[in-house]
């Protein structure tokens, strides 16, 4: 039982860095006003999400997932794959999320969010 | 990493955030290598690292590169959130199998046929490519419209709020030179 336990915090403790890695990134988007420093948030609670899933596919002595003679034991492709496409969207939507904030530049002059709430009331 | 994410909610300049998020990125690139993702390493050192920090820089061009530091309230609230559902995501992540175990449901799926018939059926030592390419072609065709979308966004977006802006400046600018 104690073995178990020893091997047990460090296998899920991996999954416990990923949660603080998408915690720091939800926090820079929900305390801070700015809004290109809101997009680099999301996009560090991305990359802990994408973390999360290769994390997921990952076999214990097994290896990158390209096919050689005499390698039986191979990490799960599917996340891998599915993580490629979710990195190309995010830089899809990253791009879009910053064309947005420079138009939003133009209109108001300001990317802060407060700054932005008070010229929306004055008007 | 960690240090990395806190060293970017804790700097003001903008400038040093986005650097700050390419080495993420980077070392982003360097975890993915390790848990055996070459084609995602690749991607993300490329992609992430790379073109999102061009885009964040010319934004940064066209915009300020300092922010106001947040209301202390503000910070209060949200370190309550997010320590909130940090602690229901590590909660979640107590039923979850162990790291590695090759018995965990995410492997006895398709990932066993995908490895064993795709070497065969494709014709291509790289699993990867093949489920990406063929089984799940679809998805990367999705993947095309949605980077196409969002190009025709950035450019709408972009494209129409500027050319009705830039003309008058210009004019003005050549009274300016002429009177």
């Amino acid at each position: 039982m104690s073995l178990e336990t020893e091997f047990y915090f460090p296998s899920l403790g991996l999954y416990w860095i990923i949660i603080v890695l998408m915690m720091i990134g939800f926090y820079i988007v929900i305390a801070h006003g700015n809004l290109v420093k809101k997009i680099v948030g999301l996009n560090v609670f991305q990359v802990s999400v994408f973390l999360l899933f290769i994390t997921m596919g990952k076999v214990l002595g097994g290896t990158a997932p390209i096919l050689k003679e005499g390698v039986s034991t191979y990490s799960n492709p599917l996340p891998h794959v599915l993580i490629l496409t979710a990195i190309v969207v995010g830089v899809a939507t990253t791009a879009l999320g910053l064309a947005l904030v420079v138009r939003v530049r133009e209109a108001f002059g300001t990317v802060e969010e407060d700054d932005i709430c008070a010229l929306e009331n004055d008007a | 990493m960690t240090f990395t994410g806190l060293a970017i909610a804790l700097l003001h300049n903008l400038f040093a955030v986005v650097m700050l998020s390419s080495i993420f990125s980077l070392l982003g690139a360097a975890v993915y290598v390790a848990l055996d993702a070459v084609d995602v390493a690749f991607t993300e050192a490329a992609v992430g690292a790379g073109i999102a920090t061009v885009l964040m820089l010319g934004t940064l061009a066209l915009t300020t590169s300092d922010e106001k530091p947040a209301r202390p309230l503000q910070v209060l609230s949200a370190l309550i959130v997010v320590t909130g559902t940090g602690m229901v995501l590590i909660y979640g992540t107590l039923d979850m199998p162990d790291f590695g175990d090759p018995a965990a449901p995410i492997h006895n799926h398709v990932a066993p046929r995908y490895l064993g018939a795709s070497g065969e059926e494709i014709g291509i030592p790289n699993v990867v490519t093949s489920v990406l390419a063929s089984y799940r072609g679809y998805d990367t065709l999705g993947e095309v419209f949605v980077v196409f979308t969002a190009a025709a966004g950035v450019l709408a977006i972009l494209g129409r709020g500027r050319r009705p802006k830039r003309r008058p400046k210009r004019k003005q600018n050549m009274k300016e030179i002429s009177s």
